[in-house]
């Protein structure tokens, strides 16, 4: 069971995670955020609860709807708005914008555009990890969409023959893109692929933090202990479009408010810890309060900040003399 | 120094490269071979039996079969990179870069720059190329001017035993992608090959031959075309300087530019393809850069624009040859 400490370290993550991504869905309509942006708010109990099960020798790879896992997993979040921003001091120097934050030092492998590309690559941090003796694990983060590309069912296969100390969650948010889950994908559920590949597969509500924290913490010490890759499936909502501009025409009528009334993973959270007398709520409180000023800071901080350098076209695009 | 064929030299680069240094792996499709079949192990080392040999010295750890998966190895593979192991990853055929081509050009070739330099991607993919054994349009292809266009990625072209230890052993110390080219026709070629460990810069053409009337631009097996040309070409009284760039990225535009300053004359011969291939870009270079050295329009000699078929007559004619270069040689002399 986790500590106060850690049930506040995970509150305060997915609180931060959705005002920013509130407030980015009212900055971004406003003008100013170059490309494309994919909102996470509504999943932060999966980002939250993977990442609350790993440390600074594991690693993380997920997806384009990025900005919620890279918070997860602890990179500086000024510098994450400045990377969606495309400043100079962003996490990848404006490079990457949104959809591929990366921050090595936090263990974040990276956002990835090829959306089931982390599962693949992801075969190659654990493939490392064992080879280097590190003991840490990979996690890779992939959406209902990537399911149905070739490179994932290839890398769940590679990763369970060579038993890899990897998981694979597929956060389940009913679209890829804007077309249904319920029509691309043979067999509704997503975690009886696992059964193919012969390693464990289970569903989990994704707007449960616990639910998810519990199997991913038990797939992680699987995969640490040697015994290879395990299938997660969290089943949730999200509360935007596919990206900003978005119309959901295609999304039933109050989904998102059913949700967001009923289902909220934040309320969840708040709820559960409260009727079991885990934190106190004048915390839960301060840790609003606090978030609300910390990205008020963000965001103007982001925002003034600095374009790359001209001179910072050419550079880095390799890592010896030559570039090209 | 010994004689030592195409196939001995790059497996004598990697086994020196896994000797020396432990996060070197080996990843692909049968490069050990035999795996989990009941017989013997190492039973191929790939189709043409290049590395052979080093699963017996080094194990299943760092010398792993792969299931038939390119995206998944190869991602995997730069996944290992990006992780402190330093792969090689066997791409058995260039031909089946089409399953794996987004691992390749979206996420190795991109890694370093995309995520504002924060990583290395020291990943050498060997893979061969090349025509010539009946083996039709998707095992016989050049590609390897396609990997060329991609900023974040070297490419590597060798035409003989010894530049492909040297290249190679510099592409695994580099800490960039690099797209390693065998041709499939030069692994029985024979050529003195030091055996110690020894490296070879990118980017710097070898002067295979001089001469002062024209010069042949050559890479991979076409440099033994061109130098059987050049002799005959010799007894007619024509001087041929030939280059072998040796790599296509980064490319050694400026001894190619000193050579036409010379010769004033350039033929480019490649089993790329007619368009957007090595010849191409190589004429556009000279063009751009070089146009007023010249005393005659650039000729390229290339394969038709047509996928490459099975027969052995048609194969044939598919490949450039010594009599089409020749005629074009003799052609850039009459300006």
């Amino acid at each position: 069971m986790q500590s106060t400490k850690e049930l506040l370290v995970a509150y305060r993550s997915m609180r931060t995670i959705r005002e920013f991504e509130e407030r980015m869905h009212i900055e971004f309509a406003k003008g100013g955020v170059p490309g494309f942006v994919h909102l996470y708010a509504g999943q932060e109990a999966s980002a939250v609860g993977v990442c609350a099960n790993l440390s600074g020798k594991d690693v993380l790879l997920n997806t384009h709807r990025a900005h919620g896992p890279a918070i997860a997993r602890g990179a500086d979040i000024f510098a994450v708005a400045k990377e969606i921003y495309c400043r100079g001091e962003g996490l990848c120097k404006g490079r990457g914008g949104s959809a591929h934050l990366h921050d090595v030092k936090s263990g974040l492998w990276g956002a990835n555009s090829g959306v089931g590309s982390g599962v693949a690559l992801g075969c190659g941090a654990a493939l490392a990890a064992r080879n280097l003796k590190t003991g840490g694990v990979a996690v890779a983060l992939v959406g209902d969409g990537a399911v149905n590309q070739g490179v994932v069912s290839e890398a769940l296969n590679l990763a369970s023959i060579w038993k890899l100390p990897l998981v694979i969650v597929f956060e389940n948010n009913g679209y890829g893109e804007a077309t249904a889950v319920d029509y691309a994908v043979a067999g509704k559920d997503l975690y009886k692929r696992a059964a193919a590949f012969d390693m464990p597969g289970v569903k989990v509500d994704g707007h449960d933090y616990f639910a998810v924290y519990d199997e991913v913490r038990l797939a992680v010490e699987r995969a640490r202990a040697g015994h290879g890759p395990s299938i997660i499936e969290a089943k949730q909502i999200r509360y935007f479009g596919h990206f900003e501009g978005d119309a959901q025409t295609y999304r039933p009528k109050n989904e998102v408010e059913q949700c967001r009334q009923g289902n909220d993973c934040l309320k969840r959270f708040r709820q559960h810890v409260l009727n079991e007398n885990r934190v106190e709520e004048s915390d839960l409180n301060s840790i609003d309060t606090e978030v609300a000023d910390l990205i008020d800071r963000v965001y103007k901080e982001a925002k003034a900040a600095r374009f790359p350098g001209e001179d910072e076209l050419m550079q880095s695009i390799y890592a010896s003399e030559y570039q090209g | 120094m010994a004689g030592k064929t195409y196939r001995q030299a790059i497996n004598e680069a990697i086994l020196q490269e896994m000797r020396r240094d432990s996060t070197v792996i080996l990843l692909g499709e049968d490069v050990a071979g035999g795996t989990g079949a009941g017989g013997e192990g190492d039973a191929w080392g790939g189709p043409m039996g290049v590395t052979r040999g080093l699963v017996s010295e080094f194990g299943v750890g760092r010398v792993l079969d792969t299931p038939i998966s390119e995206a998944a190895y190869m991602g995997a593979a730069i996944g290992a990179a990006a992780s402190g192991l330093r792969p090689i990853a066997d791409l058995m055929f260039i031909d089946f870069a089409g399953v794996c081509f987004d691992q390749i050009v979206n996420q190795a070739a991109k890694y370093r720059y995309m995520y504002g330099g924060q990583d290395k991607i020291p990943l050498t993919i060997r893979t061969m190329m090349g025509a010539g054994l009946g083996i039709s349009s998707q095992h016989s292809q050049s590609l390897y001017p396609i990997f060329s266009y991609f900023a974040g990625l070297k490419v590597v072209v060798p035409s003989g035993p010894y530049d492909a230890k040297g290249l190679l052993i510099s592409a695994i110390r580099d800490d960039d992608p690099v797209i390693f080219c065998e041709h499939k026709a030069l692994y029985e070629m024979v050529e003195d090959v030091p055996d110690e460990p020894y490296t070879i810069p990118f980017g710097e053409a070898n002067f295979i031959r001089s001469g002062g009337d024209v010069t042949i631009v050559a890479m991979s097996s076409m440099v033994h075309v061109a130098t059987k040309a050049a002799t005959e070409l010799a007894r007619q009284g024509i001087e041929c300087e030939i280059l072998d760039p040796r790599t296509s990225s980064p490319l050694d535009t400026e001894s190619i530019l000193e050579s036409v300053e010379e010769t004033g004359r350039l033929v480019i011969i490649d089993e790329s393809g007619p368009r957007f291939g090595m010849a191409s870009e190589v004429a556009a270079v000279v063009a751009e850069e070089g146009f007023a050295l010249l005393k005659a329009p650039i000729i390229k000699v290339t394969p038709p624009f047509v996928p490459i078929p099975a027969a052995p007559n048609l194969e044939q004619l598919y490949i450039p040859d010594v009599a089409q270069l020749i005629v074009a040689v003799n052609k850039v002399m009459e300006s």
